[in-house]
């Protein structure tokens, strides 16, 4: 490491009400440094770089840019500095084109068609493909963060800050990141590299910083340090690793056949001859990059999206036509991937939310009035079993943390003891003892004999807990295969990874 | 019903007056919800705006300082607006009626002592022989300069839209707030700004109202102007050029429907009066809007 | 430096006590205006909230309080509902126009017949069919073509106007009315009236506004249907996934509010205003909005908020007769109400933090 290290944080401080999100936190990143900032959700990872971008003020602390002051009271700030920063979502504008997005990332744009010609050189010496007039609403997750990196790029960034790069990516298509950002290290940049992930890390990183509950516990050299080791000091104790039942080799109890439906609004996905049958005691891993028509598939199970006859049966009685409470009546429960706002509404108040998916199979109401007593014990039944960390049930669904409102909506839906269950993204934003703990409940529903789907972008996530693993690409699905024995590689190719292979490899 | 006492001629240029106030309250409006903020307070804006010029006209006697005046009287309506939406986060919907209600209440105030005084007119913009052409003369030329200022508007937006880096900030900050404010932009800053500019508009259309159309103070005078330029930005799917046509379209129903009325057809009054009403609500019907700012009418707030 | 934080959950005790807030900021501000506009502000406050209540006329004011809170309360109970689920009807005055002119219509068919039992009741059911009938166009509209409900349905009071006139003028005058517009007095058609007590105010739509609030109570706490509107309002996408159909949402808060618009209308004309006439709709629709807000789109707080609001109206009158304040200065005053309210509202939701944090160490 060089002598000015290119930044340095001393005794960052930022508290929010009741959370102390920063404590005194140390860091320094040297030039032509990959550093990985490593920790769970929650552990204060985003704040932090938020300060080091000029989102958000420490409230003590300082920080120092090639051994100056530094002090970015806005991301302009940040970004005349040379530091630049991809972000994990949030920051693209779906119904504008690629370089205008680009544009409204940098301080003094050139005129369009000089940044236009700019972009295409850029994306071709990094190997990040990209047409500067396409709408950003029509691509694909990872050229949308392809044209987050090039915005970036374009700016000659001496420090890069990368917030979960590959959550959105297929194995393929991280192994195309990951030989961008080694030539960037090359031309001497360096890059912040936010992530939980300590396979990436091992395999892309110089230094990791792991934080805690807003604290650092520790710096290590990624290289040397075993997994292991990263993934207590990051979590600090041991995991539960799931316990997984054999399949059974009950009735199909979910058939899919043909499944076809429009995209329901302008930048979503069409579903296309989707069939897959489900059996009890089964659990179903559906993998894919996000955008390809996972929440489609959700919204056609759930019955918030109707669907014509005969496309999707339950024990061989059509039930495409349905809303969602004629599915619930028959034991097909779901749960979606957005928790707050989707599966669950975020002002009203836990037992409202327990209604909102139980009232008619908990029996929660008589001739249409509700029984309100009940719904507290259903809500109460449901903080207790799963272990959901709030005050009561009469407090609003958005005073809970991410992971423990994932519980009480996972709970919610299992108490009710579906027979099909259909779940996106259960452990998404979750903590690590929360997502075990989430896994584990689903592991147990298909031991009890209903049929599980899993639909996940975490494919260490569909390994541990799928018996049988398929892949939506572009809203089809593949034809699924036994999870067990599938290698990394196989299953890029069924996530259909393979785009822009080709080009990338050229340069790469 | 002698339909030979209406002249097409003078129909055409009427219609480009009588799309006058509608067009620029609708350009300012559109601004706004590019912006991604949902104003439904133009009525209100518009209407203390035709007070405002009307008694600054009056007073001064300039019929221009009235325009300036009522532009001012809009734009400080727009700013309780703007402070109730976008720094104590009101709601949007609820917060533009509000202003609508307490738009048609000020005026009816403000101007108790002028019903039936006479205001200053404008004069015609004399483009010399250009006027005496015959048809096109009539229809494009001679009309006042406030005709003109509206089509400069309705240019001057689709140029700063689609051109300018202003524009550019504009239209993201109305497409998604939160990436816009990740990415540096004053989302409240600029909100304010194009509400502001809103309201200006506005203001200018009702005094358009007051101290052309009519041209006298009356109260609720505007008698959903406001709310016509609302629906027309829909219908333009937030496109300056397409608005033009919506005003227009608007304004030729207007004029039509009076010309009938002064021609003595024998279509009852009542259904003559109603029949812009009932055009808008066509309208609304038969053009799909397009796709709206992402971010219209949802609260912004910069939380952590 | 102040700034605003978002409370983990709203806060009840700002949410109630907001409107009383509210209430004393518009009487300091109006004190102000009234000021401004030359009159004592202490003795404008004290006609326009106490007079009609205490004051020497209270005899005459109090009644009057009951008649102008009746068609209020109604139609905002009603408006509340579409509210809550992010349904906005703000054409309620043209609903009640209609309203008033069905139930007209149906009473006066009847002209000169005397069978109150039958009559009145047909009357009822036609107001409140008109109203329903006219909210039903942006209803459907909007659930067939996506057409914006909130211009649909202002567009509609234009055109309810004109229909009132066309009506007062042509079908629905008086033929003993010497020329003169205006249909007959329904008020004083035995069958039709809808007076209880004249003398004390009473009259059926009194009534209905009562039994509107315990019915919208009742909807909103107890019912599926009320916990549907709620939670489409909190969050549209949770009520789908919860089993909302939310086309048949619009067309039953729609045709809800329009109904009890259409009831406004029809007890007002065969009470308080007696007879169809060119100028017959008093603008209760729109002040019906404030009112909705103001009871914080909850039916109690609107029972509330709708005898404050018919203080306003009738404490107004009294002002403009003994200090001459002019009739504008009542409602930029209602107007003001709201606002006040809109902006104490945030506490709601936020707290306000001044200055800097400090941390401990």
């Amino acid at each position: 490491m060089s002598a000015a290290p290119l930044l340095a944080l001393r005794g960052i401080t930022k508290a929010y009400p009741g959370v102390v999100a920063n404590d005194h936190v140390a860091l320094t990143i040297g030039a032509g440094e990959i550093h990985a900032l490593l920790g769970e959700n929650g552990a204060g990872k985003s704040t932090l770089v938020k300060m080091i971008y000029g989102l958000v003020a420490p409230d003590a602390g300082s920080m120092t840019l090639s051994g100056a002051p530094y002090a970015p009271a806005e991301p302009r700030a940040a970004r005349a500095s040379g530091v630049a920063m991809v972000f994990q979502h949030f920051s693209l504008f779906d119904a504008l084109d690629v370089a205008e997005n680009i544009a409204l990332g940098m301080e003094a744009p050139p005129p369009m068609r000089e940044l236009a010609a700019q972009i295409r050189e850029v994306s071709e010496t990094y190997g990040l493909p990209l047409d500067p007039g396409r709408l950003v609403g029509d691509l694909s997750a990872g050229e949308r963060q392809r044209v987050e990196i090039v915005r970036c790029l374009l700016q000659d960034p001496r420090l890069l800050i990368m917030d979960e790069p590959t959550s959105v990516l297929t194995p393929q298509e991280v192994s195309i990141l990951f030989d961008t950002l080694r030539q960037l290290r090359a031309d001497g940049r360096s890059i912040l590299y936010i992530s939980h992930k300590l396979e990436e890390i091992r395999a892309l990183c110089d230094t990791a910083t792991i934080l805690r509950l807003g604290k650092v516990v520790g710096t290590c050299d990624p290289k040397t340090a075993s997994a292991r080791e990263m993934a207590e000091m990051m979590v600090g104790g041991t995991l539960h690793v799931p316990e997984k039942a054999p399949p059974g080799d009950g009735p199909v109890l979910l058939s899919i056949s043909g499944l076809s439906a429009p995209a329901p609004h302008a930048f979503g996905t069409a579903l296309k001859d989707i069939s897959l049958e489900v059996r009890q005691g089964e659990v179903v891993g559906i993998g894919g990059v996000a955008g390809n028509g996972q929440d489609e598939l959700l919204l056609a199970l759930s019955g918030e999206m109707r669907v014509r006859p005969g496309m999707i049966r339950m024990d061989g009685r059509d039930v495409g036509t349905l809303g969602p409470d004629g599915r619930r009546a028959l034991g097909l429960q779901t749960a979606p991937e957005e928790r707050m706002g989707h599966a669950a509404a975020p002002d009203m108040t836990l037992t409202e939310n327990a209604l909102l998916s139980g009232h008619a199979r908990k029996n929660l109401m008589n001739r249409g009035f509700l029984r309100w007593g009940k719904a507290r014990l259903f809500a109460e039944e449901i903080i207790k079993a799963f272990d959901v960390r709030t005050p009561g049930p009469g407090n609003a669904a958005r005073s809970l943390s991410g992971g423990n409102l994932q519980k009480f909506v996972i709970g919610r839906e299992i108490l009710q003891n579906p027979r099909v269950f259909v779940v996106n993204q259960p452990t998404w934003g979750v903590d690590a003892s929360a997502a075990a703990a989430i896994r584990q409940a689903l592991l147990d529903l298909a031991a009890k004999g209903a049929a599980v789907i899993v639909i996940s972008q975490d494919l260490d996530e569909l390994m541990e807990v799928s018996d049988r693993f398929a892949a939506l690409n572009e809203g089809r699905l593949s034809p699924p295969r036994p999870a067990q024995g599938l290698t990394v590689d196989q299953i890029g190719l069924m996530l259909g990874g393979a785009h822009d292979m080709e080009v990338a490899h050229v340069h790469g | 019903m002698d339909l030979s006492t209406i002249n097409p001629t003078l129909l055409v240029a009427s219609l480009m007056v009588a799309s006058t106030p509608i067009l620029l309250a609708a350009i300012g409006e559109l601004v706004v919800e590019r912006a991604g903020v949902l104003n439904l307070g133009v009525e209100g804006m518009m209407i203390t705006g035709a007070v405002c010029g009307f008694i600054v006209a009056v007073t001064t006697g300039s019929p221009l300082l009235g325009f300036l005046g009522a532009a001012l009287g809009g734009a400080a309506l727009s700013m309780l607006f703007a402070l109730l939406t976008q720094v104590l986060l009101s709601n949007q919907v609820a917060t533009g009626l509000a202003l609508t209600l307490f738009g048609l209440g000020l005026s009816a105030l403000l101007g108790q002592g002028y019903i039936g005084v006479k205001s200053p007119t404008l004069p015609k913009v004399d483009l010399g022989p250009l006027t005496d052409l015959p048809f096109v003369g009539r229809v494009i030329f001679g009309h006042d300069l406030v005709v003109y200022l509206a089509l400069a508007l309705v240019a001057g937006v689709w140029a700063m839209l689609r051109f300018t880096r202003i524009g550019l900030i504009l239209r993201a900050v109305g497409e998604n707030h939160d990436a816009a404010h990740a990415l540096g932009y004053h989302v409240v800053r600029i909100r304010f700004a194009a509400i502001a500019f809103g309201g200006a508009c506005a203001g200018l259309g009702g005094a358009y109202l007051s101290l052309v159309r009519v041209p006298q103070w009356t109260e609720g005078m505007t008698a959903g102007a406001g709310w016509i330029a609302l629906a027309i930005v829909v219908f333009a799917s937030w496109r300056p050029w397409r608005l033009l046509l919506g005003a227009w379209l608007f304004g030729g129903v207007t004029v039509l429907q009076l010309n009938l009325q002064a021609a003595g057809a024998k279509v009852p009054i009542e259904i003559l009066s109603m029949s812009p009403y009932l055009a808008t609500i066509a309208v609304l019907v038969i053009m799909s809007a397009g796709r709206a700012p992402g971010s219209l009418g949802r609260p912004f707030h910069a939380s952590s | 430096m102040i700034a605003l934080e978002r409370r983990p959950q709203p806060s009840q005790a700002w949410s109630a006590a907001a409107p009383l807030v509210a209430v004393l900021l518009t009487m300091i501000a109006g004190g102000l205006l009234f000021a401004a506009l030359g009159k004592d502000p202490v003795e404008a406050i004290k006609t326009i909230f106490w007079d009609p209540l205490f004051g020497r006329t209270a005899g005459f004011s109090r009644p009057q309080l009951l008649v102008k809170a009746g068609p209020l309360i109604l139609i905002a109970v009603g408006l509340a509902m579409g509210f809550r689920a992010g349904i906005w009807n703000i054409g309620a005055e043209g609903q009640y126009i209609v309203g008033a002119l069905c139930g007209a219509a149906v009473g006066l068919a009847f002209y000169p017949m005397e069978a109150r039992w039958l009559i009145f009741p047909l009357m009822v059911l036609g107001g409140a069919a008109g109203g329903l009938l006219w909210a039903m166009i942006p209803g459907l509209l909007k659930v067939r073509f996506g057409t914006n409900e909130i211009l649909v349905s202002l567009m509609l009071v234009y055109v309810a106007e004109q229909l009132l006139a066309s009506m007062a003028l042509g079908a629905l005058r008086n033929p003993e009315g010497m020329g003169f517009p205006g249909s007959r007095n329904l008020a004083q058609y035995a069958s039709a009236t809808s007076w209880i007590d004249r003398s004390s105010g009473m009259h059926w739509g009194v009534v209905a506004a009562f039994v509107a609030v315990i019915v919208g109570y009742v909807i909103l706490s107890q019912h599926l249907l009320g916990f549907r509107i709620r939670l489409t309002g909190e969050s549209p996408r949770a009520a789908r996934f919860s089993g909302v159909n939310p086309a048949r949402l619009v067309l039953i808060c729609l045709g809800f509010s329009g109904a009890l618009a259409g009831l406004a209308g029809l007890f007002e004309v065969t009470g308080p205003s007696g007879q169809i006439s060119i100028d017959f709709n008093a603008g209760y629709g729109f002040t019906a909005i404030i009112v909705a807000f103001l009871g914080r789109l909850h039916p109690v707080g609107i029972l509330f908020a709708g005898l404050l609001m018919a203080l306003t109206y009738v404490g107004g009158e009294i002002a403009q007769l003994t200090l001459g304040l002019p009739g504008a200065a009542i409602q930029l005053f209602q107007g003001m109400l709201l606002f006040f309210l809109l902006a104490v509202d945030v506490l709601t939701h936020f707290r306000v933090r001044f200055g800097r944090r400090e941390v401990k160490p």
